[in-house]
């Protein structure tokens, strides 16, 4: 297996499900819903892995990503309710009704209260990844300790916020389900989200230096680079990727839930090194990042096309993410 | 005379060996080949060792001489060719069967157990249980560890953990380790390059002793002076090839270094033109929390000043603590007269200040990423890229400094680990050339790269300096010291004890200084 082999692999992979897919589930695979459903779909963890990619790149490792998406979304809808709830009447935060806000019907947040309650959601997210890479770069604690540490800490702060039920936000739909030029809204961010990663990382000075720290932390420092700003911006920046998949999480279900996210860091980990990135720092890229999102995403849903159940696809994703590992292994003891 | 293989009448067929019949070959390796995908590493050779001999094999980076020792060692497997230990034809399929065979490899960079004490690493996989089966005895491995060194007369606690031990009682370890596996031919891979002067002199005995009681030594070392001094036989290989094989009595070190490089290199250290003007670098009673002690000195412009010292004579911490790697306790830096306040790297390389470091491997390059990234690495902002990098334009700035010092690469866009360590140290050349600084540190910069980089090394340092930069030359080698350089500090236990021009000082005065204690 040579580098290009390797190269390609995740997308020939990918190709291959998609093809395999189409002819033995023509019906139901191969429909426009079926892709607008897993597109949109796969937005939330492709958007979460763009900042994982990056912190995977600096040779970190981010596990407290999915409470944290839990925190920004029970925070967003939260700032909802609260807003609307505190102006029944104003028209600013709530629509007026005629019926009091109470136990029986819950305020209903006008645009205006959901674009800040959105913001909300993205401030924490951002909030919480500087807290992850203050941590990280300021007292020189392991990544996998300190999200370890943060990812049950804010999935316990998701639960106490609403004594673990979720916040409802029934007319919190854009997100999710809203429309921009035949396209969904959520797709589109994930492409937005997806450009600026690209560019971030091939032509920013914070970009090359991910790679730089990543590949050998120590030569960094000794050229000149502020490891510390460098990680604490990528870890906040990823917060911020988070809390944008929150949102759109949220709207999704139109529901802010304590449980959102549970294993999510699982799934884009290993999205991320599926697509050719590696543990131990200095390599992996977007482009693959995104085909390991997509292959994950289509594999679990011609799984359910094909009647497998969620247990057997944990099996399933668990197996390829070794596979993928051991094929760049020796693809890579083959370079030496 | 050993009868020559009927394809000795080829032309590059090596002088292989004038010993007599009547002594004893060691160890022979005859007719070894060896390809990696398209380069012939090596061709047909044959390499004969006397028995109680110490044989040093010499060669330029890349000559083959690791690949020949990794067959010898079961690591490689050879495409053809047979290897005899003692007459005995052996094969060696794994790294345990030559361990068995007696051949054991000390690797320039020690691999032992940092946590475990010397007993436990002699004995690694080979543990001693006492009287409970799976238990082992910590008292019977410290013992026969002690009666090891004792019999050889070595110096070393068995009970001592290794990690505080000096790079030169962990090679005295190795040692141990093979002669407990029974060694009858060891081979040590560049062990000096790390040393101090005088663990380097305790080495020397330690391999003479083992001589002494019938052990082969194969001995690979650029030090050509070491090798000369130590000894009995050299073999040369270059290009992948035996070009030549004698008596060390019959050689000398322009000899070898002809061998090695096929050509003459008549004047080794490049010739200087350097103009020294005003002080350029002052520094004043420099200290630091690692060793550096009221240090103070000048380097001019155009100046090449050496530092010479034992190792952990806190050299490398006063480059460290001028380049803000650590704290400074107390002294100050003044560049062309004017203050510099330095907390990190950022700030010295802000102000001109460029350190290559000793270890490129650990603190210089980001091994995996493109040549060109390594040599803009520290240069972005001042190339104008503060936020946006232009690879286009990144590329072309990368790809004239690298020509300009002629760096051999397969490409702009190959990883660093792809260049041999010469051009690896020219790539962290290189950047430091594009960040125009005006001070430069350089820190061992011949460290483990072959004797033509080596003199292209000194070539730029000199055309550096010819430019008005400064430079400070820490160095372990003092023949390079004195072949380049206008001034010698000399450091002892983190104290500057000696100031000489170049010009008048002599080998024995700097080993002197750096060495013996000072009544004052």
């Amino acid at each position: 297996m040579n580098a290009f082999m390797r190269k390609i692999l995740p997308f020939a992979s990918l190709i291959i499900i998609v093809v395999a897919l189409s002819i033995l589930r023509y019906d139901t695979f191969l429909s426009v819903d079926n892709f607008v459903n897993v597109l949109s779909r796969s937005s939330i963890n492709g958007i979460v892995a763009m900042g994982m990619t990056a912190i995977i790149i600096s040779g970190g490792i981010d596990l407290s990503v999915g409470a944290m998406l839990a925190l920004s979304g029970m925070v967003g809808a939260w700032t909802m309710l609260s807003l609307a709830g505190s102006d029944p009447a104003g028209a600013l935060w709530a629509v007026p009704s005629d019926i009091p806000a109470g136990p029986g019907r819950p305020p209903e947040p006008t645009a205006l209260a959901m674009a800040a309650g959105t913001l909300a959601g993205m401030l924490t997210g951002t909030f919480c990844g500087f807290v992850n890479g203050a941590l990280i770069s300021k007292l020189r604690l392991p990544p996998f300790i300190v999200t370890l540490g943060t990812m049950s800490s804010l999935r316990g702060i998701a639960y106490v916020m609403n004594d673990g039920q979720p916040h409802n936000v029934a007319t919190y739909k854009y997100l999710g389900e809203g429309m921009v030029g035949g396209v969904r809204v959520c797709v589109l961010l994930v492409a937005l989200v997806a450009i600026l990663a690209v560019l971030g990382l091939r032509y920013t000075r914070l970009g090359r230096y991910t790679y730089a720290i990543g590949s050998n932390r120590e030569a960094a420092f000794h050229a000149g680079i502020n490891v510390d700003r460098c990680l604490i911006w990528i870890y906040t920046l990823t917060g911020l990727a988070v809390g944008i998949a929150a949102m759109i999480a949220t709207s999704r279900t139109v529901s802010a839930q304590p449980t959102a996210g549970k294993e999510l860091e699982l799934d884009v980990i290993a999205a991320v090194v599926i697509g050719g990135a590696s543990l131990s720092g200095g390599r992996g890229t977007i482009i693959g990042t995104i085909i390991g999102t997509l292959l994950i995403s289509f594999l679990r849903n011609g799984c359910t096309l094909l009647g497998i159940s969620t247990n057997v696809q944990l099996i399933v994703i668990g197996a390829i993410i070794v596979a993928a590992v051991t094929v760049d292994q020796l693809a890579r003891a083959k370079a030496e | 005379m050993i009868p020559k293989s009927s394809n000795s009448s080829r032309p590059n067929e090596a002088p292989v060996f004038t010993a007599d019949a009547a002594e004893p070959v060691a160890l022979e390796m005859s007719g070894i080949s060896k390809r990696f995908g398209p380069v012939q590493a090596l061709s047909d050779v044959t390499f004969r060792v006397r028995k109680g001999t110490i044989h040093a094999l010499c060669g330029e980076n890349g000559a083959g001489k690791s690949t020949l020792m990794k067959i010898l060692a079961g690591v490689y497997r050879p495409d053809s060719g047979s290897t005899r230990i003692r007459g005995e034809e052996r094969v060696f399929e794994t790294p345990a069967d030559a361990l068995a065979s007696g051949v054991s490899m000390i690797y320039q960079e020690v691999d032992l157990a940092q946590d475990l004490t010397v007993a436990e690493n002699v004995f690694l996989g080979a543990e001693v249980s006492g009287f409970l089966p799976f238990v082992m005895s910590q008292h019977a491995m410290d013992a026969e560890t002690d009666r090891l060194a004792r019999e050889y007369g070595f110096a070393v606690d068995p009970r001592a953990r290794v990690g505080d031990l000096s790079t030169g009682d962990c090679q005295i370890v190795e040692v141990l380790k093979a002669l407990r596996r029974n060694a009858s031919i060891i081979v040590l891979d560049e062990p000096t390059s790390s040393l101090s002067e005088n663990e380097a002199e305790r080495l020397f005995a330690v391999v003479r002793t083992l001589r002494g009681r019938g052990i082969v030594i194969v001995y690979i070392s650029h030090r050509l002076e070491e090798v000369m001094g130590l000894a009995d036989d050299i073999s040369i290989l270059r290009d992948g090839k035996i070009v030549h094989s004698d008596r060390a009595a019959t050689m000398d070190i322009a000899a070898i270094v002809r061998h090695m490089v096929g050509r003459e290199l008549n004047d080794f250290f490049p010739s200087r033109k350097a103009v020294i003007g005003d002080v350029r670098a002052q520094v004043e009673g420099l200290s630091s929390g690692r060793g550096a002690q009221n240090v103070s000195f000048s380097v001019r412009r155009g100046e090449i000043v050496g530092m010479a010292g034992l190792v952990g004579a806190g050299r490398t911490e006063v480059a460290r603590a001028l380049f803000g790697v650590d704290p400074k306790t107390s002294g100050r830096l003044l560049l062309d007269g004017e203050l510099l306040e330095i907390a990190s790297p950022a700030d010295a390389i802000r102000n001109g200040i460029a350190f290559l470091t000793e270890d490129r491997k650990r603190t210089g390059l980001c091994l995996e990423l493109p040549c060109t990234w390594n040599i803009t690495l520290p240069n972005l902002e001042t190339l104008g890229m503060k936020r946006v990098v232009w690879p286009g334009r990144e590329t072309a700035i990368a790809l004239q400094t690298a020509t300009r010092i002629n760096i051999k690469w397969s490409g702009p866009g190959a990883p660093a680990t792809s260049l041999s360590g010469g051009n690896q140290q020219k790539l962290l050349i290189a950047r430091w050339l594009l960040a125009n600084s005006r001070f430069l540190i350089f820190d061992e910069p011949t460290r483990g790269i072959d004797v033509g980089a080596k003199r292209e090394v000194y070539t730029l340092m000199n055309a550096l300096a010819e430019e008005g930069r400064a430079i400070l030359f820490i160095s372990s080698e003092l023949p390079e010291l004195f072949g380049v350089t206008d001034r010698i500090l000399v450091m002892r236990r983190g104290r500057l004890v000696g100031d000489l021009k170049t010009s008048e000082a002599t080998p024995d005065k700097v080993m002197h200084l750096a060495a013996v204690e000072q009544n004052s």
